[in-house]
């Protein structure tokens, strides 16, 4: 089972059982009810994005931009074609919560590609799947032909007179194939590698033409907000945070995996629902949207509301929703070393700054975490960051560099002591004690 | 127009311009490695951020569009600590090693970092070491450490050279610019990425650690290769040429040069240089003084004409020689009085002789190719043959011109052609007819005499269509068009079409001066260039000729010279052939040696200075002709400089010349379908074959476009030869014969062999698109 738990479930609702990712199931559990409807009252595609616009529904994938708006950017007299383009290319440490859509609910995102391509006119669509989840790409194009079948997808949907046909199209695990132009030129069968905008892909995007590109989770959330209405939608959730959203919990709990709760519940109660920290330790720090996002001491995270402002305001983002906990046993070098390693190996290479700045900032940080840092490191990593942020030609300079920003803006001291002492302010006995992983990365 | 102001200086650019447009239009200098402005915009250096007022983050000058009203910094703080980052990240792991680099003192990098960067590095780390890549013979890539992945070669490729040889693997600082594993890099206009590069990642691999670019003297010339009158500068250290630049001019090369242009050069630092007058005493040549060899040429010349008559001298020059030198070869024959001359070795049909309305050049400005709607080109090995005339057809196609080829071999010339129709030779006509045809059907025109028995092809009636739209439209005759046994017609047809189309006729032209043998009168009165051999002379004069490669039946003229009286060689080489059937060989002075003039096709007047002396005693053509005349006692050759010489037929001041025309009186003659017997030949004049020139470069003739030369052969005729398996065939053309490697290739018309003149290896075969037989070797 996918789903450890949830709180007022929307989207993993009934995702119990080996079958709920089938077409029967999912109708049972009221599915393409959304679509049906749609197409029965003809119901005007400007209401329909209207309706996910007060929905308060927002970008799934890391950025958080309200859904109804992007969908509107969509040139409404253009002629000619237009895509629609889903980005399962989940790739970020942390977050793991589209490989369970498509594991369990792979008809949700079937629908609201479907909806969104009625809402913004496009007749084709592509679901870019990560390259290393194999086995859910075959299960996508499965229920593709399941929804083929039943004609959802293909010529003349539902009678409506409304053609989409909708393909899987795999990646081959690049990070960076998961910024959305990268991604679109991916698609086109060139090198990952993000195009300068502007223009952005809702004027010139697949093949030149106009795209909309929603993250996996936003567009299987799209029949629920329509089923249930905007009002009640929004009412799940807050203000300005819509909904519900998963949350991909890993690191020290007991209990890793996804949780369903609305947006703006406080971070203990995830926690808690999670198991809490491993062994009964002191919780030390949390990163709560996926490892680009600055981290957060445990005294900071534990005041926060898991909602895209609150994580904002304390400092930090609400990203995709991964929230990485650490614990009293971890050593923040030792982890933030791992991330920019991570950085540094996924950069595309094409901008200098990201290029050379990911690699630079990990050959630090290494150096500090193997006991050679110098007093100077601090600064020179923070000068760091700011050359690459802000200077590059997609955000993965800015990924890169956040996580760096966080670490020393609240673990400084760790970072000085093991400069100063070439040795790590957490005992290796602890770290070892703590952390399975240890012996993996030494 | 959008106003814009950067640093305080207003200026209106059209919409659509980029920062950068704006600020080179206003003569700001704005930092920057990838930006270049033939390519595409990658912005991916960032070394051009630049602050605009309103904006969050520096933006990319080269990549962002101008907007009404927008302010623009580009000294701000924020833009020098900008600057001063990119520029601090470009350098962590490029090799310091600038006093062994061969880009050292010309180097983008090394200038925007004293200009831009900081004093010392804070980056203490190993650097990267990329290990060396293996490109071929001209460009070196051994030291990749020093790329910076600007990916203008890249894109070099993929928009200007039409092929993609070079991409950028891998992810992130593991990054490399490479070939496709096991392949070099092989386009005909690849040096130009030794240019492009900002750095010494890609340098000339012949010039490589030979000077440093402050020792070397700068002088301006002129390409004696191909009809397009490509710009150069020459380098020269110490009396010799070390590198061939591309001189940038917008309307004739803009700012590349193909491989041929910058590499032939070596060919002046050859063993083969002439370099003393030798003359043929008992048998063997000797080398004498030059008074001694030009007495003897001027006896010999006095005795033949005076035991033979005059009609027994003939006088063949290349048409690469510069006009000067063909003026008073010409002048001199005529003196001396014999007709016989001409500067067209490789034509084997001069039916339009007499009949031509002017000059025949290309028919427009080659900056006019641009404004192209439709284009079609007959007869022509396009990118081998003027590898910057088909880089120009290539952007026509990119930017949405219908460029249709109708030629004699399959070749992808890398153009996204509209139609392409290759043919045997001897149905070139009979495909272009086709065309007239369809377009005058087209027009509703009676269709023209002679031509009611055409049928027109399906992709002839479609190129016909394209031709007949609204807009500026051409017909270009390329070098096969010239050089098979109907070009005339072709020549006719071409009016024709271009009559009933409304485009306009041009020649694409073979050589530096196949438009100033033309104005220099360097045409025969006599016998032409293939009577001249047919009806074997007593004495030939030939200047810059080496007959076995640049003759269109290479037999005939070299069973002519055998026989010969007396054969005089003016000549920056000796080799092989010669050595046999010449009695004198006077060295000339070599390209770059000598002041001249050449004509464009599109009738443009270049003037070049010598860059350096002449190796040896070898003299410049127009001072040998000019003493030959003199010890001949003929009048008016007093000339004391070449800009003398040149007065006396192109108007001093002239830019272009005047009556260029491309008119033809040549009634069409009826074209009926041609019964498909024995097999033909087609053959190529590999692009490092061309000349005298380019075939001793040492590095032109290892690359893969210097293979030798193989007989290609369409499958299904191999099959109905049954010689399908064979590895190697013997290849006869009359008398003559040549073993060669045989390969089934579906580019070549069914009928056909396609076997390359110009080779030493073909050299006894005889014309180049005759007849020819195939058998087991």
């Amino acid at each position: 089972m996918a789903i450890l738990g949830a709180i007022e479930p929307i989207l993993t609702a009934g995702w119990d059982g080996d079958a709920a990712w089938r077409l029967r199931d999912y109708v049972k559990r009221g599915g393409y009810k959304a679509l049906e409807r749609i197409f029965e009252k003809r119901i005007p595609a400007d209401e329909i994005i209207g309706e996910i616009k007060k929905s308060g529904l927002r970008g799934r994938g890391g950025a958080g931009f309200p859904t109804g708006l992007k969908w509107s950017f969509m040139p409404k007299d253009a002629k000619g074609d237009r895509y629609i383009v889903c980005n399962t290319d989940e790739g970020e440490p942390g977050t793991f919560k589209d490989r369970d859509i498509l594991r369990c609910n792979p008809h949700a995102v079937i629908e609201g590609m479907v909806i969104a391509a009625y809402a913004v006119g496009a007749a084709r669509g592509y679901n870019y799947i990560h390259g290393e989840i194999w086995a859910l790409y075959e299960r996508f194009e499965e229920a593709l032909d399941e929804a083929r079948a039943a004609g959802f997808v293909g010529r003349n949907i539902l009678g409506s007179g409304f053609d989409f046909e909708l393909f899987a199209h795999h990646g081959y695990g690049a990070y960076i194939c998961g910024e959305e132009s990268a991604l679109l030129e991916s698609i086109e069968g060139r090198k990952g590698q993000p195009r300068f905008k502007p223009p952005f892909p809702a004027s010139v995007g697949l093949y030149g033409k106009p795209t909309t590109i929603n993250n996996t989770e936003t567009f299987a959330t799209v029949p629920f907000v329509l089923n249930m209405g905007a009002d009640a939608y929004l009412a799940a959730g807050k203000p300005n945070n819509g909904g519900t959203k998963l949350f991909s919990v890993s690191g020290h709990v007991n209990r890793p995996g996804n949780y369903e709760i609305p947006l703006g519940t406080p971070f203990p109660v995830l926690l808690e629902l999670a198991g809490g920290v491993r062994g009964g330790r002191k919780l030390k720090a949390c990163i709560p949207g996926g490892s680009s996002a600055p981290v957060l001491p445990a005294e900071v995270i534990m005041d926060c509301a898991m909602d895209y402002d609150s994580i904002g305001k304390a400092g930090s983002m609400l990203g995709s929703g991964a929230v990485i906990v650490m614990d009293e046993t971890t050593c923040v070098v030792k982890a933030l070393e791992r991330l920019s390693y991570f950085y540094h190996e996924e950069s595309c290479g094409q901008c200098t700054p990201c290029r050379e700045g990911t690699h630079w900032l990990y050959r630090i940080v290494h150096r500090i975490e193997h006991g050679k840092g110098r007093p100077e490191d601090i600064d020179l990593l923070r000068g760091l960051t700011t050359n690459i942020m802000g200077r590059t030609v997609c955000a993965l300079g800015d990924a890169a560099a956040m996580p760096v920003q966080g670490f020393l803006r609240h673990f400084r001291d760790e970072f000085e002591y093991h400069i100063e002492n070439g040795k790590c302010l957490v005992p290796p006995e602890v770290q070892r004690a703590g952390s399975t992983f240890f012996k993996a990365t030494v | 127009m959008l106003d814009i102001e950067i640093d305080g200086k207003r200026i209106q650019v059209p919409p659509g311009s980029t920062i950068m447009d704006a600020a080179r239009a206003l003569g700001a200098t704005i930092p920057h490695f990838c930006y270049h402005k033939k390519l595409s915009i990658a912005a991916n250096c960032r070394m051009c951020l630049v602050q605009v007022e309103k904006a969050p983050k520096p933006l990319p000058a080269c990549a962002t569009p101008v907007t009404s009203g927008m302010k623009v910094f580009t000294h701000s703080e924020l833009v020098t600590a900008a600057q001063k980052g990119v520029m601090e990240f470009l350098l962590i792991n490029h090799p310091l090693d600038c006093p062994v680099c061969d880009q050292g003192g010309e180097c983008r990098l090394q200038d925007i970092a004293v200009g831009y960067g900081g004093t010392a590095s804070r980056f203490r780390e190993t650097k990267r070491v990329v290990s060396p890549k293996e490109a071929g013979p001209l460009i070196s890539m051994r030291e990749m450490s020093r790329c910076i992945h600007c990916t203008r070669c890249v894109r070099f490729g993929q928009e200007i050279a039409g092929v993609m040889e070079l991409g950028m693997a891998k992810r992130s600082a593991h990054s490399e610019i490479q070939t496709f594993v096991g392949r070099s890099v092989d386009s005909e206009l690849s040096g130009n990425m030794i240019d492009l590069c900002p750095v010494g990642a890609l340098t000339s691999r012949p010039f490589r650690h030979s000077a440093r670019g402050w020792e070397l003297s700068r002088r301006e010339s002129v390409s004696p290769h191909d009809s397009l009158g490509t710009n150069l500068t020459v380098q020269v250290k110490n009396d010799r040429v070390l590198r061939v630049l591309p001189r940038e001019n917008e309307e004739i090369n803009e700012c590349w040069i193909s491989d041929k242009d910058r590499f032939s050069y070596e060919a002046l630092n050859s063993a083969e240089r002439l370099e003393k007058p030798m003359v043929r005493v008992d048998g063997a040549l000797r080398e004498v003084e030059w008074n001694v060899a030009l007495d003897y040429v001027a006896h010999a010349l006095k005795d033949i004409a005076r035991n033979h008559g005059v009609e027994s001298i003939a006088a063949l020059a290349s048409p690469h020689s510069t006009a000067e030198e063909l003026y008073l070869l010409q002048k001199l024959m005529r003196a001396v009085g014999s007709g016989n001359v001409d500067f067209r070795p490789r034509r084997a049909d001069f039916s339009s002789d007499g009949q031509r309305a002017g000059i025949p050049w290309l028919g427009m400005r080659i900056s006019e190719l641009k404004t192209l709607e439709a284009a079609l080109v007959i007869g022509s090995f396009l990118r081998k043959d003027h590898p910057l005339f088909a880089q120009r057809l290539r952007r026509l196609a990119q930017a949405g011109g219908k460029v249709s080829l109708i030629s004699v071999a399959g070749d992808d010339s890398l153009i996204d052609l509209f139609a392409q129709i290759p043919v045997a030779p001897r149905d070139l006509a009979a495909t272009v007819a086709g065309v007239v045809k369809a377009a005058a059907i087209l027009r509703g025109v009676a269709v023209p005499a002679g031509l009611e028995g055409v049928e027109p092809r399906e992709r002839a009636v479609a190129i016909a269509e394209s031709l007949m739209k609204d807009g500026k439209k051409a017909i270009f005759l390329g070098n096969v068009a010239e050089q098979v046994d109907q070009a005339g017609q072709l020549h006719a047809l071409g009016a024709e079409l271009a009559r009933l189309t409304g485009a306009s006729l041009g020649f694409i032209g073979e050589a530096a001066n196949s438009v100033g043998g033309y104005v220099a009168g360097a045409l025969p009165t006599g016998l032409d260039a293939r009577q001249m051999f047919a009806q074997p002379r007593m004495a030939y004069l030939l200047m810059g000729v080496e007959p076995e490669f640049d003759c269109g039946n290479p037999r005939e003229a070299v069973t002519a010279l055998g026989q010969a009286e007396l054969v005089v060689m003016m000549t920056p080489f000796r080799h092989g052939a010669a050595m046999d059937y010449a009695d004198v060989l006077l060295p000339l002075a070599a390209f770059t040696e000598t002041s001249g003039t050449y004509v464009s096709t599109e009738g443009r007047v270049q003037r070049v200075n010598g860059a350096c002396r002449p190796r040896g005693e070898a003299r410049p053509g127009w001072k040998v002709l000019r003493v030959l005349g003199n010890v001949l006692a003929l009048p008016g050759f007093e000339y004391e400089s070449s800009e003398e010489v040149r007065d006396e037929f192109i108007p001093a001041g002239a830019s272009f010349i005047e009556n260029l025309d491309n008119g033809i009186a040549l009634p069409l003659a009826p074209v009926a379908a041609v019964s498909a017997e024995g097999l033909e030949r087609i053959a190529d004049v590999p692009i490092h074959f061309a000349d005298a020139l380019v075939r001793r470069a040492p590095s032109l003739q290892r690359t893969r476009d210097a293979a030798e030369p193989v007989a290609r052969i369409h499958p299904q005729t191999l099959d109905r030869l049954s010689i399908a398996g064979e590895t190697r065939v013997r290849v006869k053309q009359g008398q003559g014969e040549a073993i060669l490697p045989v390969r089934a290739d579906a580019s070549v018309p069914p009928g056909c062999v396609r076997v390359a003149a110009a080779h030493a290896a073909t050299a006894r075969l005889a014309g180049m698109f005759d007849p020819i037989d195939v058998e087991r070797a």
